[in-house]
């Protein structure tokens, strides 16, 4: 500590002789220059004010440089430069003050500097006042950032100076809306205060109530007589606030009442009593329970040999003598009463808003769940065939995502590629597992699942000998990047957006090819009595092989779509598929509201459980199975039954 | 005591090394899963051993033995590691063996290892609160990544709130049980640390991130501890970006993202988010040079190295020089040799073997780029490993020292040895 | 009775000497009693291997015999393994605590010697205190029991709300899986009391046994093989009487056999609980020889392979169920284990390491396809063209 003090000393002092006499930018870093080879955000304080307090035109180029870890040292002389890289591998050097070319240096002479975020933070706050009027938007928008971030009492003024002359609206918004908060923190007046809490009161914004809450920040005080100070609340003993514990225990840490001996500070006093294999009279090798001990350490204190035990006798008279507030830090009450008032009226909008929030991840959940049920809700419900290669299907069009963005770079072309041919691809995969395996099984529904089953395991470590066992990118074209911002507390990401589209897409689709298509009619003869079907003219065969390959081309497609949310890996199939079955299973097989109904319910009741336990999503999940299989007890032919003769057995 | 042991390697050396100078070829055992889940981590760190070998053989191999690989699949299937360690060791007759990525498959050899007197070399980052006689632990204990990345959380970055995101298994929950001991004797109240644990391979992000947003609404600076393990990463870092958080805005450490994790993702979104490490593909030495390109000679140009691989380069040249010290590859002999045994790191300076069976490395703490590697942004003089944290009461007082002490569990207060085999 | 049971039944008596063969081969050739040829590490794989046959048993009742396809018996085979762990790992615990407490000046009180215990086993996860799921751990006698009744008394709860709501066919299959995922996430949380990912582990050191490995292991393997051979007996006899009977019939048509006046549900019940009861004891024997047990061992994908041995064996046949279950997970160790061979093709090295799990697959495609009766089918072949030579 002494040290750091020194070396802040030290710096201060160059500080100072750099500003009086004003030379080249080289000379003031060089004056710094120990300060930022070490480059810490404790430490680094005094560089950047030497740096503005130097006041040289260079200045907020040579910051920018810096934080962009565009600053190079060589190592020779210690000289900084900014450097380019050169064809040759080389290095271009630049000199700061007059830009002026210094020639190239090999990498191995140089050394980068790289101030880490926490420097570059408080070089950005730097910037601050360089950039708040800056011609360039970007930079202006940059400078609120930083002040958002670090927001310094230094910078109200720049920042209301700088309003005025504001010609973006965005920016104009942005600085006023910041120039409001700080305001409520940092203004001299009271009343000024006071009137920019309560003109905001209620806003849903993560920013306001992050200012808000440091003012209401309270400590718990001790003290015999009510402290002259702004009081929040004055704490009963006993109470859920401060338990009997805690309120001993703060007045031991304020030195107010005698520490309790614990059960290791006994043993260590008898261990250091024994004399002759006896402590106070009793045989050492006795003292093999509590209560032994005890009264052994009672006999010592007895003989003064050991501070007395306290006992609740004790504690209680000496929480008697006491009283405890919590104070707030702020000496204001006016300020903080006005607080209070705001963070109450927020309150109510940021449940609500949370509350929505918890909708829309329950939404994107169910979404996500149904697109992954939907190709099993034509396989497995309208045809009653287990497939448990489906999830391999999902992974087999996450797959063709990955090897089409390998060919196509271009993120939106190659999607608008993939989808399409990963249906392709499952489609035919499925129409060969129909013709293959499946159509020999249609009587015997267990061994499809253990004949499906080991095309499931064939096609997972088949996928892991072509692709290797790490997990492939599958990334997003850009505009589904980012979210969708409702308010600072309700948002959800464009690809969960675009995946709850999808999700109504097939619905529809499913829809449409159930009841409008010949296909559709054909399906639904088939499955119902196929003989009956047959002798009608429909050929069962062709039927049954669409039908399969239509269920495993949208489990292709639904895998670019969980593919490009989550991972593409070999093992990625077997995740979803059991909550697939599950989905179809406690919706109603046969029924495709059903299985809308099933993933809404599991989607909601999942997150419903998440946000009762939010430390553990895992029990979330482990809940969510119980509940289904009690669930299932109850109504075996799930949420929307089938009823007549289509339900079968 | 000490006496007696250092009689008994004595001893141990002299009669190993007659047998020893018949015995050709030595025998190296590779335990890491070349199939099923952890395939995906532990079938590089397979390759790197091969490489390791084979580039030993080249120079001659050790005691004038070529150094022959057996290299065995315990399919990410825990009971299966013990059956074939045990295999290794009696069928095989292996003089190491190199192995092991999950702390449950860890214990789950440690019985067989110290019952048959075996040598394992263990390359991973682990949780600590361990210390067998027969493994070198040449991974980070959690005070040489965990607490260095958390000190530097709080110092450099000003983070006064934080989020401890794991996958529900060992290392994240005893990980986050020291950083939150440690944090709360930093003065961090407890209201302070959000925990979170989710399931392997989880996927469903976008509350978990929306509860980290919502923590800065009392005005402190929000910091995320990461020990989300493999594919989750994945599904975490997208729903990140999606959310538009920025590493200035929240920054993210995490302790089991490396280059091969970013591999499957696209980091232009990640950018700053960081990693604490004690090797980075992107360190500057001559030596990490040369590994490098040897490495992408042998298994094409797109792979990428990380931190296990270096413990393996480590541990590996530590036991060869050993075993060249010892005059023999008995594992008694070896164990003794391997005290106080320095080799380079691939990061500069000098990794020491300490009779903790821990390791003393730098620490590295590395920013994402847009390429997917890490920018080294701060990097920490040699810390020594700490097999017992100092930061859970239990545990404090506990050390160990089989060097001088012979014993791996070694109650400083009573000045006992707790016991001399783990109790798994 | 008895007698006429096995002379009804020559197969059970001649798999029971085979056993018994085979056991005294295996033994003669251990290293802890015979002449070394076989390694430990092989006894505790054939141990093993006889678990997991006594298991496939208890499947071969249930599924080949009473036609219910389930795919939870390896969460009861788990719970088999964590009830005797649970002791194993308090008992083993106990010992190292009380050895080292007893160093110090003072003797150790109950107390002590419980937070060091708990410090022991429950410091991986972060803890000290014992869950309450803990509270007979330190009874073997008591734990024993946990084996039988913790599985059955699931099973019985299980199955009776399943089966009176008349859940069959593919339904009920996919509800057990799903009890199974439920079992295994719940076992993998931490707040689940039994050491979450980690499961327990060192089981194989047993508490206060001084006997090397060598000898423990054909302990186990003994007991194993024991354990085999009075379940097969016991399966066998179940299956061969009257109740046998209505368990196929059952299978064979449900409705009729409850139109005749069977309680079809109290049947199914009885057989669910009965193999839930085989499956904790075979899981209890199997895992001290594994050495450590934990959730991924109960994931839903164990009873989907059980399934698999015993459809590869034969269904409906009790040695089918055992030859099936030997021969797959031997080979299954064999190719797993890097000494197949590699296969050179020229252009592609066939490694079995990467193959091998392909090759499974199509195989369980191959079977139920062109063999749905599985090895078992074979040895039929054999004795009809035998009949048809005797006449």
């Amino acid at each position: 500590m002494k040290t750091l003090l020194l070396a802040l000393c030290f710096a201060l002092s160059l500080g100072h002789s750099a500003l009086a006499q004003t030379r080249s930018v080289q000379d003031v870093l060089q004056s710094q220059r120990a300060l930022i080879e070490e480059s810490s955000r404790r430490t680094i304080g005094p560089a950047i004010d030497a740096l503005v307090a130097s006041g040289l035109p260079q200045i907020q180029k040579v910051l920018e440089i810096w934080q962009a870890k565009d600053m190079w040292q060589r190592k020779a002389d210690g000289l900084f430069f900014t450097a380019t890289k050169e064809a040759d591998g080389t290095y271009r050097l630049r000199d700061f003050d007059q830009g002026a070319d210094v020639g190239t240096a090999a990498a191995s002479d140089l050394r980068q500097l790289k101030p880490n975020s926490g420097v570059r933070a408080m070089i950005a706050t730097a910037l601050v006042q360089f950039q708040l009027s800056d011609p360039d938007v970007a930079k202006r928008a940059d400078a609120l950032d930083s002040i958002a971030r670090d927001p310094e009492v230094a910078l109200l003024a720049p920042l209301r100076a700088s309003i005025k002359g504001e010609t973006d609206a965005d920016i104009l918004a942005r600085k006023t809306r910041l120039e409001r908060l700080m305001s409520m923190a940092y203004d001299s007046d009271v009343a000024t205060r006071v009137a920019a809490i309560n003109d905001m009161s209620g806003d849903l914004g993560v920013d306001f109530r992050a200012t808000l809450n440091p003012i209401l920040s309270v400590t718990r005080v001790v003290s015999k007589t009510r402290p002259e100070a702004n009081i929040a609340q004055k704490l009963i003993v006993g109470s859920d606030a401060l338990t009997r514990d805690a309120a001993y225990a703060l007045l031991v840490a304020a030195g107010d009442a005698p520490v309790e001996i614990t059960a290791d500070a006994r043993d260590a006093t008898l261990e250091a009593h024994i004399d002759g294999g006896r402590v106070a009279g009793f045989p050492a090798a006795q003292l093999s329970t509590e209560v032994a001990r005890d009264a052994a350490y009672d006999a010592l204190v007895a003989r003064d040999l050991a501070a007395p035990r306290v006992t609740q006798a004790d504690i209680d008279a000496s929480l008697a003598t006491y009283r405890f507030f919590d104070v707030y830090a702020e000496p204001s009450q006016a300020v903080t009463d006005a607080a209070e008032a705001a963070l109450a009226a927020s309150e109510t909008r940021v449940a609500i808003s949370q509350a929505a929030d918890l909708g829309l991840d329950a939404l994107s959940l169910a979404s996500i769940y149904f697109l992954a049920a939907i190709g099993l809700a034509i396989t497995f419900g309208v045809m009653g065939v287990i497939n448990m290669a489906h999830g391999e299907f999902i992974m087999m069009g996450a797959y063709t995502g990955y090897v089409v963005q390998m060919f196509v770079p271009n993120h939106t072309v190659s999607i608008l590629i993939s989808v399409p041919l990963a249906f392709a691809v499952t489609f035919a995969a499925g129409v060969a597992l129909e013709r293959l395996v499946v159509r020999w099984l249609y009587h015997r529904p267990l061994e499809t699942l253990l004949a499906t089953f080991g095309v499931s395991i064939a096609l997972q470590q088949l996928a892991k000998n072509i692709f290797g066992t790490q997990a492939r990118p599958l990334t997003s074209p850009p505009w589904l990047d980012g979210a969708w911002v409702i308010n600072d507390v309700v948002s959800i990401s464009y690809i969960r957006i675009a995946i709850f589209i999808l999700a109504l897409l097939f619905l529809a689709l499913f829809l449409f090819i159930m009841k409008r298509t010949r296909l559709g009619l054909e399906t639904r003869a088939v499955t119902q009595n196929p003989r009956m079907a047959a002798s009608m003219g429909i050929n069962p065969d062709r039927v049954n092989m669409l039908t399969f390959g239509l269920g495993s081309g949208i489990a292709g497609i639904a895998g670019v779509a969980i593919g490009l949310f989550a991972k593409v890996t070999s093992e990625m199939g077997s995740d979803y598929i059991v909550q697939s079955f599950m989905t179809v299973v406690v919706g109603g097989v046969g029924n495709i509201w059903g299985t809308l109904a099933g993933a809404a319910m599991i989607g909601g009741f999942q997150k419903g459980v998440e946000f009762l336990n939010p430390s553990n999503t895992l029990a979330a999940q482990t809940y969510m199975i119980i509940f289904i299989i009690i669930f299932i007890q109850f109504r075996p032919r799930g949420i929307i039954a089938l009823k007549g003769r289509a339900a079968g057995d | 005591m000490k006496t007696t042991t250092a009689l008994a390697s004595a001893l141990a050396a002299l009669t190993a090394l007659p047998v020893m100078a018949a015995d050709c070829p030595v025998k190296v055992g590779v335990l890491h899963s070349l199939s099923g889940t952890m395939a995906i981590s532990e079938t590089t760190l397979k390759d790197t051993m091969l490489t390791l070998i084979d580039q030993q053989n080249a120079k001659g191999g050790v005691l004038g033995c070529q150094l022959e690989a057996v290299v065995v699949d315990p399919a990410s299937d825990w009971p299966l590691f013990a059956e074939k360690a045990r295999e290794l060791l009696t069928v095989q007759d292996v003089d190491v063996i190199f192995g092991n990525w999950t702390s449950v498959s860890r214990k789950s050899v440690l019985p067989v290892i110290e019952e048959l007197n075996g040598l394992l070399f263990y390359p991973v980052q682990y949780e600590g609160e361990e210390s067998s006689r027969n493994v070198f632990y040449t991974g980070a204990a959690p005070n040489q990544q965990a607490i260095p990345a958390t000190d530097y959380f709080l110092e450099e970055l000003g983070i006064e709130k934080f989020a401890l995101l794991g996958t529900d298994y060992v290392y994240p929950r005893t990980t986050n049980n020291i950083l939150e001991a440690y944090l709360q004797s930093k003065g961090i109240a407890q209201s302070d640390i959000f925990v979170n644990y989710t399931p392997f391979g989880h996927s469903d992000w976008s509350k978990i991130v929306a509860d980290v947003v919502a923590l800065g609404a009392d005005g402190k600076k929000v910091g995320v501890i990461s020990t989300i393990n493999g594919d989750a990463n994945i599904g975490f870092y997208k729903e990140l970006s999606a959310a538009g958080i920025s590493a200035d805005d929240i920054p993210v450490v995490a302790f089991s993202v490396g280059e091969e994790e970013l591999s499957g993702l696209d980091t232009s979104n990640l950018v700053g988010h960081l990693a604490a490490w004690n090797y980075f593909q992107s360190a500057d030495t001559p030596a990490n040079a040369e590994w490098i390109a040897a490495w992408k000679d042998r298994m094409g140009e797109e792979r990428v190295t990380n931190d296990p691989m270096e413990a393996h380069y480590i541990g590996f040249n530590m036991w060869v020089n050993a075993v060249t010290d010892a005059g023999s590859a008995d594992v008694d002999a070896v164990r003794t040799a391997m005290y106080g045994q320095e080799f380079p790191n691939l990061t500069g300076g000098t990794a020491v073997m300490l009779p903790n069976h821990h390791l003393a490395k730098p620490v590295l703490i590395g920013e994402i780029t847009a390429e997917g590697q890490f920018d080294i942004i701060s990097q920490t003089s040699e810390v020594p490993g700490d097999a017992w944290t100092d930061f859970l009461p239990q545990s404090a007082k506990l050390m160990s020292d089989w060097k001088d002490l012979g014993c791996g569990m070694y109650n400083t207060e009573t000045k006992t040895c707790v016991q001399t085999l783990s109790n798994y | 009775m008895n007698r006429s049971f096995i002379a009804r039944n020559p197969s059970v008596l001649i798999f029971l000497a085979l056993l018994a063969l085979f056991t005294l081969v295996v033994t003669g050739l251990s290293e802890g009693f015979g002449i070394g040829f076989i390694s430990t590490s092989f006894v505790k794989v054939l141990g093993k291997t006889l678990c997991l046959c006594l298991i496939a048993i208890a499947m071969d009742l249930i599924w080949g015999y009473t036609g219910i396809l389930s795919l939870g018996h390896f969460a009861f085979f788990g719970l088999g393994g964590y009830m005797i762990g649970m002791w194993l790992m308090y008992e083993r615990t106990r010992q190292i605590v009380e050895n080292a407490l007893s160093e110090g000046v003072l003797p150790p009180t109950p107390e002590e010697i419980e937070t060091g215990i708990g410090n022991q086993i429950f410091g991986v996860v972060g803890s000290s205190d014992f869950p309450l799921i803990w509270a007979f751990a330190d009874s073997f006698v008591l734990q024993l029991a946990f084996v039988v009744l913790v599985p059955g008394i699931l099973a019985l709860v299980f199955g009776w709300l399943a089966f009176r709501s008349r859940v069959t066919g593919v339904y009920l299959s996919i509800l057990t899986q799903a009890m199974t995922l439920g079992l295994s996430l719940y076992l993998f949380q931490n707040a689940s009391g039994l050491r979450g990912n980690n499961g327990l582990s060192g089981l194989q050191n047993l508490p206060g046994v001084t006997a090397p490995q060598s000898v423990v292991s054909l302990w186990f393997f003994w007991a194993s093989a024991l354990a085999l051979a009075l379940g097969y007996l016991l399966v066998a006899w179940v299956v061969s009487g009257k109740f046998g009977s209505v368990i196929r019939g059952i299978r064979d048509n449900e409705a009729r056999v409850r139109f005749l006046g069977y309680s079809v549900e109290t049947y199914k019940l009885a057989v669910f609980t009965l193999t839930a009861c085989i499956s904790g004891i075979a899981g209890a024997l199997y895992y001290p020889q594994a050495g450590i047990i934990n959730p991924a061992e109960v994931a839903p994908i164990a009873s989907i392979y059980l399934a698999v041995w015993v459809a590869i064996g034969g269904r409906g046949r009790l040695y089918g169920a055992v030859i099936g279950t030997a021969f797959v997970s031997l080979v299954s160790s064999w190719f797993t284990g890097g000494q197949a061979p590699d296969v050179p093709l020229g252009f592609y090295t066939v490694k079995w390491v990467d193959w091998w799990l392909v090759l499974l697959g199509l195989s369980f495609v191959m079977v139920t396809l062109y063999a749905p009766k599985g090895i078992g089918g074979l040895i039929d072949l054999l004795k009809r063209k035998r009949k048809d030579a005797d006449a």
